[in-house]
């Protein structure tokens, strides 16, 4: 839909997910759309009633209204959309599904620029503003701020997570496919937050290691 | 009624208005500055805010002019980031805030049936620090010395480190002045609704809007520490280097984000409230029958107030936080909307069992219903933790923000401003520019924040001052910017349709809604007084007939309907609404104005660092309070007084529970909130922090920490002596001394112990340490101050057996201390113990 049209031009879209956790998250997106659309409607519906369509509407008793309204309708609605979205969270957590550990990068925020270090890879040198990771495979980011608050956000492959100083956040970002993918820095920082940008490139598992530099463990 | 009884109750009445108006008027020229009548200040306050509105919006203007196009030059970053913060900090905290509780200030005697708040003078002192405050903010940012940290100050980035210079101090010095505005109002309001309203008008009478200022005070008085001790903590870290939330010395960046939220998200609801008010009385009116659903609003108003200190963590779901609590938060978020949807629903009811009237006031109504259902179901999608790490800190959650701040605010607001208008002026508003008025800025709004969810989904995170063409946002954000000036020239054609209506509007009978609610039965505009005699309500509050009752209170047929020379008005039981007691207010005073100039050079001297003249200048503002007391009181027992009707009831001095001693126990309710975020904070560095684990444990108890605790317990059992011994009939002078000198002792000891502390600028440990121990050691001394100024009115004979208000006041600021004293101590001494703890 609105995804196909835009998203070809948007290298930062959230509704142009590259992996799977960001296409979750779309999904997501999209659910919460229309059910929201469809709740918007009805709510006007009954604005335009409660002036035009009186009759209709006294069908049901003042108490009815209130009782439908306020706990009937927003309840299931609400615990259904709570429940998945913890569940979805659940499985945000979760390390991959066949037991293996995800490859580790750091991702370290400084006014005005990301340095990435590659802990996994022997030999590897650190990478200012241009991330690498394999591509098909879950990738395990520790963020860490040297600093400000600074956050790390690649919206096609994943939800956003702050670099605080004095903590280490973790997340997990993941690729479909090899190709190169953009970042943002999400958090305020001062003069130089809308050029704390990132270029993220994802590489076929295999050449991964090669692309660092580095030797494959 | 016949003719002549007519024109003989005419008489009646404009002899009565000469009377009252000589005493409750305030008087042209520079005697303006002295007011503290209600309606002057509400007033103040509501035009003042407008103007911080207009201020904020042209700042609105520049930052669309600057995204209009990609890679704009037009104000560089530095100007930008001050831009930005500006406007969310005048909307905030100048705009939003002041207006409704200019609105309160102005409103609230009226609907409730007194003639004035309980503290006209806090109310004025209110006022001038909100003006005086705000103008430091303003002056600032024309100087080009703004705060450009962003609305919500983020530490490190505000810290001295990161942000050297005067601007954060602007920000965090001239909000605590206009914050002392929320708190005295806080305060007034809640006395005022629970004890000034006219006899009979029990708690299940009130109007609505009384529940939802109730409501909305209760939430005050605990949103707002949080966000006060914040600040001081975080000015303290920037002016003397203090580490609170520096994590190299053991403080966390996350302590900040904790205290701003934990005041940031009641705030959306402290907002809310008024205006849901607002609606709740608006609607009933124009469906031309009672509001349906009066009980379950009134649990709706309660819920929400205790719902929205449980969501604060929802602005913070990326700072890796553990699953669990993110799960807490997420459905507390998630719930808040029940309470908020009964209310929609008892409203949409209401106009489907009344006979919708549509005028100027409606149209309002219908786009806050559009707009705000819009933004509570963004709100909701925010609420989900997966979505909310997309959406978060991008142009989506701008929209949201102001999706329910302008649809539920603002939407409300125009509604109450066109609906009010007339009472305030006197007059009828000019349709003709009113209906395109509110197309445009509804177009016009829709327009701008609309396309933010979008720009957002698309990725552009927000505060960002240029972007390139090639991300795809260059459409969205030239559709926004236009939006934005078509916004602004609707909110144009409203301010010159509100002039005209001052200047021109038709003149208008009282009432001319036919609306059931009792400030209409003032006169409009309405007198100094309100109300020649206070009306006896025997039925709900909104379903009286104020044409029929306005003409006859005016006549003096009501209580009080005459003068003695003094400002009268009556207070009844909380709950019951039985008369109780007869409050003589305090008359207009320079004094308001006086104090909060020297509040003024107490904060000045911070911001300029010129830190010889602070103790001086808070010495000085203390002495100036002192004074206050001065016009109040008796010396002598009256007993009964006559009220008219026939009734007669003591005087307040001659009350147990009086309006002094119950605003005293909410001072003391927010004070005490702002101690327990402190303790939040000791206890959250302990656990949360880095770096704690390698400090080493101190040493044991100091004798001196065990001694100050034995003066201030000393202190407290004789002021409760004191007070025993006042209600056997003596004057215990010796007595209540004696619990000063005790408690100025215990006050003497703790400062010296603050300022001996070993890590006091090395670890956080310390620097809490130092600020529970000075906050212990104020309260003793506040205490003291409390007991010393009882001994001055006890000489000066104002208080006896029946007048106790001094001597309770003594006992209440003395047993608060020493459970500070108490409670700190334990603290204290937990943070001297840990060492290696993590």
């Amino acid at each position: 839909m609105l995804g196909a049209v835009t998203g070809c031009a948007a290298p930062l879209s959230t509704l142009d997910p590259a992996g799977p956790r960001a296409s979750i998250l779309a999904n997501l997106w999209w659910i919460m759309f229309v059910g929201a659309m469809a709740l918007f409607a009805l709510l006007m519906v009954l604005l335009y009633a409660s002036h035009r369509w009186q009759t209709a509407m006294q069908k049901l008793s003042p108490g009815q209204w209130i009782v439908a309204g306020g706990l009937l309708l927003p309840l299931p609605v609400l615990v259904a959309l709570t429940v998945s979205a913890l569940l979805i969270g659940e499985q945000f957590l979760a390390r991959p599904a066949d037991g293996s550990e995800p490859t580790r990068v750091i991702a370290a925020a400084e006014r005005w620029q990301w340095t990435f270090s590659y802990p996994d890879v022997p030999g590897a040198a650190t990478t200012d503003n241009l991330l690498h990771i394999p591509a098909g495979v879950p990738v395990l980011v520790e963020v860490v701020g040297r600093d400000v608050i600074h956050s790390f956000w690649i919206p096609r492959l994943g939800g956003k997570m702050d670099a605080i100083p004095g903590h280490t956040n973790t997340t997990l970002i993941e690729a479909d496919e090899p190709g190169r993918y953009y970042g943002v820095c999400a958090e305020y920082c001062g003069v130089g937050h809308e050029t704390m940008r990132f270029i993220v490139e994802a590489h076929p598992v295999d050449e991964f290691a090669a692309a660092l530099g580095g030797e494959e463990q | 009624m016949t003719g002549s009884t007519d024109t003989d109750g005419g008489v009646v009445a404009v002899r009565l208005h000469s009377q009252l108006e000589s005493i409750w008027g305030t008087p042209g020229g520079w005697a303006r500055l002295s007011a503290v009548n209600h309606n002057i200040v509400g007033k103040r306050f509501m035009v003042l805010a407008l103007t911080f509105f207009s201020i904020g919006g042209i700042l609105s203007m520049l930052i669309r002019a600057q995204l209009a196009t990609p890679d704009s030059a037009f104000i560089g970053p530095e100007l930008y980031n001050q831009v930005f913060t500006m406007h969310g900090t005048v909307m905030m905290f100048l705009f939003a805030i002041p207006m409704f509780e200019g609105f309160a200030i102005y409103m609230l005697p009226k609907m409730l049936g007194a003639r004035d708040l309980a503290f006209p003078r806090l109310t004025a002192y209110g006022f001038w620090c909100y003006l005086f405050g705000g103008s430091i903010l303003i002056v600032a940012m024309v100087l080009g010395y703004a705060p450009n940290s962003g609305w919500f100050m983020y530490t490190p980035l505000s810290s001295n480190v990161y942000t050297p210079g005067i601007n954060s101090d602007v920000w965090l010095l001239g909000i605590t002045f206009v914050e002392i505005s929320a708190v005295t109002a806080a305060i007034e309001i809640t006395v005022t609704i629970l004890k000034m309203r006219a006899p009979g008008m029990s708690l299940d009478r009130m109007p609505l809007f009384a529940w939802y200022m109730l409501g909305t005070s209760g939430m005050m008085l605990v949103g707002f520490p949080p966000l006060i001790l914040g600040s001081i903590l975080l000015e303290m870290e920037r002016a003397f280097d203090l580490p609170y939330f520096d994590p190299t010395r053991g403080g966390d960046p996350l302590l900040w984000q904790h205290l701003f939220w934990l005041f940031g998200h009641p705030e959306v609801y402290i907002i809310f409230l008024p205006a849901a008010g607002v609606l709740s009385t608006i609607i009933p009116v124009f469906a031309q029958r009672p509001i349906i659903g009066y009980r379950a609003i009134v649990v709706a108003i309660i819920a929400m107030a205790f719902l929205s200190f449980g969501l604060w963590v929802h602005h913070m779901f990326t700072v890796g936080i553990p699953h669990l609590a993110l799960a807490f938060f997420s459905a507390a978020s998630a719930l808040v909307t029940i309470p908020t949807a009964v209310q929609i629903f008892a409203w949409i009811a209401t106009l489907s069992y009344g006979k919708p009237r549509f005028e100027v006031p409606m149209l309002y109504v219908a786009g806050f219903f559009a707009v705000f259902v819009l933004g509570g179901l963004t709100g909701v999608m925010l609420a989900m933790v997966p979505f909310n790490t997309q959406a978060h800190d991008s142009y989506f959650v701008v929209a949201h923000l102001h999706y329910v701040l302008v649809g539920g605010f603002v939407f409300p607001m125009l509604a109450g401003l066109y609906y009010w208008l007339p009472h305030i002026t006197g007059r009828l508003s000019v349709h003709r520019l009113s209906i395109p008025g509110f197309w445009l800025i509804f177009i016009g709004f829709n327009l701008t924040f609309f396309m933010m969810h979008l720009t957002g989904l698309m990725g552009m995170p927000r505060r960002i001052s240029t972007y390139p063409s090639s991300f795809g946002w260059d459409w969205l954000n030239l559709l926004s910017s236009i939006g934005g000036f078509i916004l602004t020239m609707g909110f144009a054609l409203v301010l010159a349709d509100l002039v005209l209506q001052t200047r021109f509007g038709k003149r208008q009978v009282r009432d001319p809604w036919d609306a059931a609610t009792l400030e209409w039965a003032t006169a409009t505009p309405p007198p100094s007084y309100n109300f020649a005699s206070l009306p006896h309500i025997d039925r709900r509050a909104d379903q009286l007939k104020p044409k029929e009752a306005g003409p006859a209170l005016a006549t003096g047929a009501g209580y009080l309907g005459f003068s003695r020379g003094r400002q009268e008005t009556l207070a009844v039981d909380m709950t019951t609404g039985r008369v109780e007691h007869l409050m003589v207010l305090p008359q207009r005073t320079y004094l308001p104005l006086l104090t909060a100039l020297v509040t003024g050079v107490f904060f000045l001297s911070l911001l300029f660092k010129v830190y010889w003249l602070t103790p001086f200048a808070a010495l000085a503002a203390v002495a100036m309070f002192c004074l206050w007391p001065a016009a109040l009181g008796e010396k002598k027992d009256l007993g009964p007084i006559d009220i008219g009707n026939g009734e007669a009831v003591p005087s307040s001095e001659e009350t147990h529970y009086n309006l002094t001693v119950m605003a005293n126990i909410t001072a003391v309710i927010v004070d005490a909130t702002l101690y327990g975020s402190l303790l939040f904070g000791a206890l959250y560095l302990l656990v949360v922090a880095p770096g704690w684990s390698e400090t080493l444990s101190l040493a044991p108890p100091s004798p001196m920490l065990v001694l100050a605790l034995v003066f201030s317990a000393a202190g407290t059992a004789l002021a409760w002596l004191a007070r025993k011994q006042t209600e056997r009939g003596r004057n215990p002078m010796l007595v209540q001394g004696g619990a000063c000198l005790s408690q100025l002792l215990a006050a003497c000891l703790l400062s010296a112990l603050a300022f001996t502390i070993p890590d006091l600028f090395t670890h956080a440990r310390g620097a809490i340490s130092f600020a529970i121990l000075v906050y212990m050691s104020l309260h003793c001394a506040v205490a003291a101050l409390i007991s010393g100024h009882c001994v001055w009115r006890m000489r000066g004979g104002y208080v006896s057996a029946r007048r106790q208000t001094d001597p309770r006041l003594s006992v209440i600021w003395q047993g608060y201390a020493l459970a500070c004293a108490v409670l700190g101590l334990l603290f204290v001494q937990l943070l001297a113990g840990v060492g290696g703890l993590q």
